[in-house]
């Protein structure tokens, strides 16, 4: 019987010629990663269960960041980059990515494909809910806890089930003001928050060839929304291109696709034209309304940001709305990577830079990191410590997700948070 | 073995954030002074109305003694998708510190099943039916893990059959994904 993706991928790593949906599977874990958030805690199993003297798998495919709780001044967030730090220094850990550094890079799922980290046909577990992001280069990449992140230290390996695949395919142009997120709302919308619950989902189609990479990672970003267990597109020439220039590495590996009589969950086809810039309102990313119909919704807050909405192209997206105009809503930016922020001064648009435009614009510009996308703590840059009312680029929007509980998140495209941030109210952003 | 305690009902996509809000992230559960701190304010993040269903507003943890980070409620009754979210293995570590044994729910997000399940917190039981509109927050229940079924105190609703726990019940017998890979020889 034919395999996906996916499975090929886990069969692969469990020395198996076929596997089928339902099975469980012991796999080699080509890179795990962890970060501030998740990391001492897992460093703290590691340590308990293999010994003070243990030493992890292998030193070249722990790949340590610091990404989340980053630019503040309390005390304990400070201690756990020291925590990944000390880590990093008695285990001879080759890639940590340090605060405060010049190897200091921002949000993991932004960075670790820009390092080169992200090989298609590979496996990539993460302690975060948002590692199946790196679906995008056509590897199987998953969020893990960390008693399993210590357990994958110290053996390189873990037990994974199988997943059945839902197959998601577009076909046609996307309007110019219609982005890749709002394809994943719209298909958020459709199957609820738990649609693809233990599921892969796989993004397919000529609109998703035509994507740009950093556009697929938003896809396989917010699998995760609909319970995913990852989100995956086949590798082809784009993810290559990327690799020429990130990949350092000089590992060989392989472009996968489905057999040809591989078995799908279920099949779900969108005409591209049909897709409209839309919405997820509070508190939930399956909420689901097209901008246009919440014309008139005012907004005290936009947030440009995270891994979902924090890349360099949808810097230029926002930023290609903004130019000439200014924000009636209070407006913060945060680039997700060091390379994001750098591209805001390099990329230009009518000879203005990305940064200026912002700026002209009179949003407030912080530094790389995953600031206020989960809250964090009080002093965190755009945290929402209020009840108000902010349209993001980010997630997820479930109570409190950004601060305050009784906030109101609502999730959009770059491209819709400018508009709305023009407007001061929710925005379709093909009236600009 | 049979789990009995009070019943703390919540509705469906129970996420992690109101498990156990990102502000507490900070904290590093390998610190026994820390991990404490994660029952204190387990389910803290739940809307006041939806805190306790069906009527809400009912405490999960009295904040009133600092030093308190236990509940009364030793049984989560929970909708569908519970621990939809991040995959902070905190939020059922929270659950566990705060003195839960076991939740009950229509369906998990698959990260908090597993952290569940590998870290050996809580148990993560599910029950075909919709337990959220059949129970009351402070009914006395009792679980069966022979079954695995529940029983309602003083209630006339009878034994209700949960779900098996399938492929992962090795892993729980065993307490956790270290305690399962010693038992198969994987680790020493």
């Amino acid at each position: 019987m034919g395999m996906t993706i996916t499975e090929k991928i886990l069969a692969e790593h469990s020395g198996r010629e076929q596997v089928r949906p339902g099975e469980i599977v012991w796999v080699g874990v080509d890179v795990l990663m962890t970060h501030d958030v998740c990391g001492p805690a897992s460093i703290g199993i590691f340590h308990e269960r293999f010994g003070a003297e243990a030493k992890v798998f292998d030193a070249g495919k722990v790949v340590v960041i610091g990404d989340h709780y980053i630019h503040t001044k309390d005390e304990k967030c400070l201690r756990n980059v020291d925590v990944l730090r000390d880590f990093v220094k008695e285990q001879g850990i080759r890639y940590f990515y340090e605060p405060g550094t010049e190897s200091y890079r921002g949000v993991c799922h932004v960075a670790l494909p820009q390092e080169g980290h992200t090989r298609p046909g590979e496996i990539l577990l993460g302690t975060d809910s948002h590692t199946c992001t790196h679906g995008a280069f056509g590897e199987l990449a998953t969020g893990i806890g960390n008693t399993e992140a210590a357990f994958v230290m110290g053996t390189g390996k873990l037990w994974l089930r199988v997943p059945e695949t839902m197959r998601f395919v577009f076909d046609g142009q996307l309007d110019e003001r219609v982005m890749a997120k709002d394809m994943i709302l719209t298909v958020i919308g459709d199957i609820g928050v738990d649609g693809a619950n233990y599921r892969s989902m796989e993004f397919t189609g000529a609109t998703v060839k035509d994507c740009s990479m950093e556009e697929r990672m938003t896809l396989c970003n917010m699998a995760v929304e609909a319970g995913g267990k990852n989100g995956i597109i086949a590798a082809d020439e784009k993810v290559e291109q990327y690799l020429a220039k990130h990949d350092k590495s000089g590992k060989k590996y392989t472009l996968l696709g489905n057999d040809r009589d591989a078995k799908f969950a279920s099949v779900h086809e969108y005409d591209a034209k049909e897709i409209e810039p839309m919405v997820a309102r509070p508190h939930s990313p399956a909420n689901r309304a097209t901008a246009r119909s919440l014309k008139g919704v005012s907004i005290e807050r936009v947030y440009i940001g995270s891994c979902t909405g924090g890349k360099t192209t949808d810097m230029a997206a926002a930023a290609s709305l903004l130019v000439g105009r200014s924000v009636k809503a209070e407006t913060f930016v945060v680039p997700a990577t060091v390379q994001v922020d750098n591209d805001l001064d390099e990329q230009k648009i009518d000879g203005q830079s990305l940064r200026e435009i912002f700026e002209r614009a009179g949003a407030k510009i912080g530094r790389p990191s995953c600031a206020a996308c989960l809250g964090g703590p009080a002093d965190t840059f755009g945290r929402v410590n209020e009840p108000l009312r902010c349209v993001s680029t980010t997630n997820r929007n479930f109570p409190g997700r950004m601060g305050h509980k009784g906030a109101e998140i609502f999730l959009a495209s770059p491209m819709t948070a400018a508009a709305s941030a023009i407007r001061g109210e929710i925005t379709d952003p093909r009236e600009i | 073995m049979i789990i009995s305690g009070k019943a703390y009902v919540l509705g469906d996509n129970v996420d992690t954030d109101q498990i156990i809000p990102a502000e507490y992230l900070m904290y590093d559960p390998s610190r026994a002074d820390e991990r404490r701190l994660f029952g204190r304010f387990a389910l803290s993040g739940v809307p006041a109305e939806q805190a306790g269903l069906p009527d809400g507003k009912v405490v999960f943890v009295d904040q009133g003694d600092e030093e308190n980070s236990r509940s009364e409620f030793g049984v989560i009754i929970a909708g569908k998708n519970f621990g939809c979210g991040s995959s902070r293995e905190h939020a059922p570590l929270a659950l566990a510190e705060a003195g839960v044994k076991a939740v009950v729910a229509e369906s998990y997000a698959r990260i908090f099943f597993r952290n569940a399940v590998n870290g050996g917190y809580v148990l993560p039981l599910e029950s075909p039916r919709r337990l959220c509109e059949m129970i009351r927050t402070g009914q006395e229940v009792e679980i069966n893990m022979a079954g695995p079924s529940l029983k309602v105190a003083d209630s006339q609703k009878g034994t209700i059959e949960l779900r098996g726990l399938g492929d992962v019940s090795a892993i729980i017998e065993a307490g956790g994904l270290f305690a399962y890979a010693e038992q198969i020889g994987m680790i020493r």
